[in-house]
């Protein structure tokens, strides 16, 4: 932090611009939300601990388990080893949590909404344009955690005699799934930060819906675990990065019903998020 | 050319604005003065579209802000200096706003070197003082040549270099044909620079009218007059044409004339004085009295509404008498 000084300047008029031409719209607010994200160096931090963590916990994992298992490769083979290759999405996506809420709370705590929506007043362009580049960046960023996940795992697993490619049986499908599946948690984040417009407690809840919600109905009867536990964020949107649908307990939802129902929590959250943004006084 | 129709703005039950008309007409600086808390900022707020009116509407050249097809070139405003993200730099920031508004990456330099901030434009503003946020703040305000500019308290917190700078800003700028609204609770600051005025108090809009006017109205002056024989002395001046009230201290407050007037009336008529003192309000008087009034008028205590004699105020113009508050409290503050 550095405090800096300059000689004041005496006012000597403005050159004037050219005529306008077109109005602020929709694509001046696509360029203009990529610029907020690429010009802030915490957002860049965020990725890239995303990315270092869902990677490295991933890689981690299937290093540990992969030199020691007892298991033969025959009987690995009958277990969805796509899916523990990506083991570090769990941690990944909160991080990505952090990312979709920062990206719209951070406008409030700093102060910067009043400025943005100044210059673009037309709130759901904002929203939107903020929407779009979110999803983008989150999907290059989980995309590269899934892929990268996969292969370091795979490598692992090849020591122990079981080859797993993209042409495995739904190997590919569970791949881009695990990227999309950690869009999503940027989205609901999102959603969450635009209707609480607190970093701090839209962070706090996106963990608690993905995360924390999972350990509570852990000490439910198993009864109620039968009926809630495929309804659960994680249960539902993790389907689509998994190659074997059996959950542990009841029944479980197929690939992209599973994401869909996920993404469903999603969806309401940012209905509520943008009904806040286009509503409420900044 | 801002034009507030009717604008109002409720929290709960308080009301932040209240039915405030008034307009702010290009070529000019035009102040808005009130005291912290009045709803300046509310109203510059509903101007820019960040708050909703509660009802009325308040437009720019005509049209919603909302509708404005660039807003960053018809309208600049800084409202809050620190309404930037810390993390970014300078540049990023006016490039921000520049890429909303269609503007050209040229644009940005040129408000930078502007303000004078080039040597420090790839530095994160987090790190800037507060001279250097403000000047930022201008930056974005001048980015897209607006027409109309507004600026909340500009000079709040500035030394005195940054103060003069955004005066004569203010005027170059009025100068140039643009339309300039400024806000400030010092009426000190208003007096240097603004043409015209418009006094918010508790909402309300109390004055709008020049500042030549504004001062002609409110600046008088009056001789206080202590005298161990008021009686005698008042009916001897009242007959020279001048004002005279007696107050419940036993002064006089005598108008129209000066102190040495008053005493040779005085030894003629042989009557004794003990203080002959010219009073001047200035002002930051008269716009404290004039709020002060709307103050009392919403605290529901002026029961004697009207107080026809309230001395100070009977020579103050028609805006303040309806608002008069009691005599000896705004006698008070004269002093």
């Amino acid at each position: 932090m550095s405090t800096v000084t300059d000689k004041v300047p005496v006012f000597a008029g403005l050159a004037p611009l050219p005529e306008a031409k077109g109005r602020a719209g929709f694509g001046g607010a696509l360029r203009s939300e990529w610029t907020k994200i690429r010009s802030v160096k915490s957002t860049l931090w965020t990725l890239a601990a995303a990315i270092v963590i869902g990677v490295g916990i991933s890689a981690l994992g299937n290093w540990g388990q992969s030199s020691h298992t007892t298991e033969t490769a025959v009987e690995l083979a009958h277990k969805d080893l796509v899916q523990r290759t990506m083991f570090g999405i769990i941690l990944g996506q909160l991080v990505m949590v952090v990312f979709g809420a920062l990206a719209v709370t951070a406008e409030y705590s700093t102060g910067m909404i009043r400025t943005s929506l100044s210059a673009q007043p037309r709130r759901l362009n904002v929203f939107f344009a903020k929407l779009v580049i979110v999803t983008l960046v989150a999907f290059v960023v989980g995309e590269i955690i899934s892929f990268a996940s996969f292969f370091i795992g795979a490598h692992f697993w090849a020591t122990k005699g079981v080859t797993l490619t993209l042409s495995t049986h739904g190997a590919l499908q569970a791949v881009i799934g695990g990227g999309l599946y950690l869009v999503g948690a940027a989205l609901l984040a999102f959603g969450i930060g635009a209707a609480l417009r607190h970093t701090a407690g839209a962070i706090t809840l996106g963990v608690a819906l993905l995360f924390v919600i999972n350990i509570i109905t852990n000490f439910m009867p198993t009864s109620w675990q039968n009926d809630i536990d495929k309804w659960l964020p994680y249960n539902a949107g993790s389907q689509v990065w998994a190659t074997q649908h059996v959950a542990d307990v009841g029944t479980s939802f197929s690939a992209w019903s599973g994401f869909g129902v996920y993404m469903g929590y999603a969806v309401i959250a940012l209905i509520l998020g943008l009904w806040v943004f286009e509503r409420r006084d900044a | 050319m801002i034009q507030a129709t009717e604008l109002t703005k409720r929290y709960g039950t308080r009301l932040a604005v209240d039915h405030a008309d008034f307009t702010v007409a290009p070529g000019k600086v035009t102040g808005f003065l009130g005291p912290n808390g009045a709803g300046k900022s509310t109203t510059m707020r509903m101007i820019l579209g960040l708050d909703r009116p509660t009802s009325g509407s308040v437009t720019i050249n005509g049209v919603p802000y909302h509708r404005l097809a660039a807003p960053l070139r018809e309208v600049g405003a800084l409202l809050d200096a620190k309404a930037v993200h810390g993390g970014r730099s300078a540049y990023n920031h006016l490039l921000v706003l520049a890429k909303a508004n269609g503007l050209p990456r040229s644009r940005v330099d040129a408000v930078i070197d502007l303000v004078g901030l080039h040597s420090v434009a790839g530095k994160r503003s987090g790190g800037f003082s507060l001279g250097m946020g403000q000047r930022l703040g201008i930056a974005a305000a001048l980015l897209g040549d607006p027409g109309i500019v507004m600026f909340d308290e500009p000079v709040n917190g500035l030394d005195p270099e940054g103060i003069l700078w955004i005066r004569n800003l203010m005027k170059a700028l009025a100068a140039e044909g643009r339309t300039v609204f400024v806000s400030s609770h010092l009426m000190s600051e208003m007096a240097l620079t603004a043409d015209h005025l418009v006094v918010i108090g508790l909402g309300r809009i109390l004055a709008d009218e020049p500042m030549a006017e504004f001062i002609a109205k409110n600046s008088v002056s009056y001789v206080r007059v202590r005298s161990p024989q008021p009686a005698e002395l008042a009916p001897k001046l009242a007959l020279r044409g001048w004002r005279v009230e007696r107050q419940p201290d036993e002064s006089l407050h005598v108008y129209d004339t000066q102190p040495a007037q008053i005493g040779d009336v005085a030894g003629a008529e042989g009557l004794w004085l003990h203080e002959l003192t010219l009073v001047q309000s200035s002002l930051e008087e008269a716009f404290m009295r004039l709020t002060a009034g709307s103050v009392e008028y919403h605290a529901g205590q002026s029961d004697d509404q009207g107080s026809p004699d309230g001395p100070a105020v009977a020579g103050w113009g028609t805006p303040l008498e309806s608002q008069a508050p009691q005599a000896p409290q705004v006698e008070e503050r004269i002093q």
